[in-house]
């Protein structure tokens, strides 16, 4: 179901605990898989289990519990735009009108095309750049104007 | 002075790169003290005389949590640093682990050689990819150069360090949930007592600090602890990163003296942006009391004097707000979060950030009734205290402090169904 890179991937991490603790690793095994397969369906989540030895319910609760983790299906870019205070008072609300308007759908939508799913996020960490979104759970791109933003969105191929 | 303790490396190039540590007497902190044998209890009386607190936001003395762990232990022992900064207004842990992340790297190794912790993990934020890979990059580099590893400097002393990344739970920031999360689990709070000390990551006796924290340490060991202590004011050792977003011309952390004075950290941050008036500060994260600008233009950036003026330092997340600001939809967004995060295992907490959430938002939608103001101090009050963690009192926080000193401003929406601010 993961490819050969992805396991060795997952083996990394858990080489980071004890021989004993393989459930510690499924954190990081779930972000591999949804790198790999864009998103985390049931047979996915159970197979990440199986790996670790770790009962599938362990692995569910897991993906459930954290909000970076997709349980269905999203766009090939998904933009997490943070609307927290330090964003808001830079007016993020700005930047999420521009999204959306650009792209024609709403918070929570995906584009016809499957390209772009919008989702609003909750602090990033990362104030001192306000406004901000990542993209795909990994690139964070800071000081957002609505230029900045179709430069971007042009990017994304 | 500025960025003399955790950025230090800051105005080098390269100031992340192990050469550029080394360049200042990086890792020889820790060569002296392994070679030298030096004794685990003069180590921790100068974390005492440094008088640092610890940087999280509890304010707890660091040197005093150090002498919890047991000494003598029949099995692993292990170190944690949260890097799990997700409280809003607080971003300074990111910048260490970018900028100088062998200073945190040194400062967890001195506290292992010091607590007899044989392995550490650094748990970071789940947004900050960019940061999790540099910071694994730098711990491949510590490796290489023999100050990650066994039988370090030739000694017996051996640490293995790894970075463990989260994936989106404020909640986790909060030190059990942050342990049950290292385990694999979903982020939720342990009872405490037993306390990390005796029962913490695999049920191990387990140190945890912040970030900013064990940063710290290498100064303290090469300089003294009441050279660190001097730096800053009584029952404020040291510098303090302090994260200033919001309404300046110049958002990002500054690291200063405890002490510093607000109105000069509001200059570094190139004062209130477009020329506009202050109108309230959040001096320490979004579960600090606000400050009305006359309060906070009076007060000193440190412990006593934040909490003398009816707040508190919490993390060091400067939040300013200028005179457009509407203080009912801002605690709406902050109400929001608290809900959002909630891990739901507490009624009062689960039930009550409900509440607190839903009645905010029926005032900014003009539906407000003026029992209302009543309901959101009571429901406030049942939540504090009453909990297994502090995510209930730090979600009652905003409420009471945004009610207390802007009270007219709910009045008015409640009244009038509009922001008296913004008139929208
Ligand atoms: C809801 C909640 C969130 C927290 N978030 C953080 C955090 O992001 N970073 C942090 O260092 N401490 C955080 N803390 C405090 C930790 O529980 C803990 O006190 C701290 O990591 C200890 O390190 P220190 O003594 O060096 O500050 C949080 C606490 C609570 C209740
Ligand atoms: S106070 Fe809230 S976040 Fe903390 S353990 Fe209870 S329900 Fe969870």
């Amino acid at each position: 179901m993961l490819s050969q890179e992805s396991l060795a991937k997952i083996d990394r991490e858990l080489n980071k605990y004890p021989e004993d603790h393989r459930q510690s690793a499924v954190m990081s095994s779930l972000r591999i898989a949804q790198d790999e397969l864009g998103w985390l369906s049931k047979e996915t989540i159970a197979f990440v289990a199986d790996y670790l030895r770790i009962p599938a319910i362990a692995a569910l609760e897991v993906a459930t519990f954290y909000n970076m983790y997709d349980l269905a299906p999203v766009g090939k870019y998904k933009i997490t735009v943070c609307t927290n205070i330090s964003c808001m008072l830079r007016e993020s609300d700005r930047i999420v009108e521009h999204l959306e308007h650009s792209l024609g759908i709403h918070m929570g939508e995906t584009t016809a095309d499957g390209k772009v799913t919008l989702k609003e996020g909750e602090c990033m960490g990362c104030c001192g750049g306000a406004p901000l979104f990542h993209i795909n759970n990994k690139e964070m791109c800071e000081h957002l104007t609505p230029e900045k933003v179709d430069q971007i969105l042009e990017g994304l191929k | 002075m500025a960025n003399e303790v955790c950025f230090r490396t800051l105005h080098l190039p390269e100031p992340g790169s192990l050469a550029t540590y080394r360049s200042i007497g990086g890792y020889e902190t820790l060569r002296r003290i392994v070679t030298e044998k030096v004794a685990a209890t003069e180590i921790i009386n100068q974390v005492k005389n440094s008088g640092l607190r610890g940087r999280g936001g509890a304010g707890f003395p660091t040197g005093l949590k150090w002498s919890f762990m047991p000494r003598y232990f029949d099995g692993t022992k292990y170190l944690v640093c949260n890097t799990d900064e997700g409280e809003p207004g607080t971003f300074k842990d990111r910048d260490i682990i970018r900028y100088n992340p062998h200073q945190l790297i040194e400062g967890m190794c001195i506290a292992a050689y010091t607590l007899g912790a044989r392995v550490g993990y650094n748990y970071i934020h789940g947004e900050i990819w960019e940061d999790y890979v540099s910071f694994e990059k730098a711990l491949d580099d510590a490796r290489a150069a023999g100050f990650l590893g066994e039988n370090l400097f030739g000694t017996s002393f051996c640490f293995d360090l790894y970075a463990h990344h989260g994936y989106g739970a404020y909640i986790c920031g909060e030190e059990t949930a942050l342990i049950e999360s290292i385990e694999g689990k979903k982020g939720q709070p342990r009872f405490k007592p037993p306390f990390p000390a005796s029962f913490g990551v695999f049920g191990k006796p387990t140190n945890v600090n912040n970030t900013e924290s064990y940063a710290s340490i290498p100064y303290i060991i090469e300089h003294g602890g009441q050279a660190f202590a001097d730096l800053g004011v009584h029952n404020s050792g040291g510098t303090k990163l302090f994260s200033v977003s919001g309404h300046v011309e110049r958002p990002g952390n500054f690291e200063v003296n405890m002490g510093t004075p607000f109105a000069e950290l509001l200059g570094l941050a190139g004062g209130v942006w477009r020329g506009r008036q202050l109108k309230a500060v959040i001096p320490g994260g979004a579960s600090t009391p606000v400050m009305p600008a006359a309060v906070v233009m009076a007060a000193n950036m440190d412990y006593d004097s934040l909490s003398k003026a009816g707040s508190s330092l919490g993390a060091g997340s400067v939040i300013v707000m200028d005179e457009s600001t509407c203080m009912v939809q801002t605690l709406k967004r902050l109400s929001y979060f608290f809900f959002e995060e909630s891990c739901g295992q507490c009624t009062p907490c689960r039930e009550g950030t409900g509440w607190l959430y839903r009645v905010v938002k029926r005032i900014v939608d003009g539906q407000g009734r003026m029992e209302d103001l009543d309901l959101l101090t009571d429901v406030s009050h049942n939540i504090s205290g009453r909990t297994i963690c502090a995510l209930g009192d730090a979600a009652a926080t905003p409420v009471l402090s945004f009610i207390k000193h802007f009270r007219p401003e709910f009045e008015y929406y409640i009244q009038h169904g509009r922001s008296m601010v913004t008139g929208k």
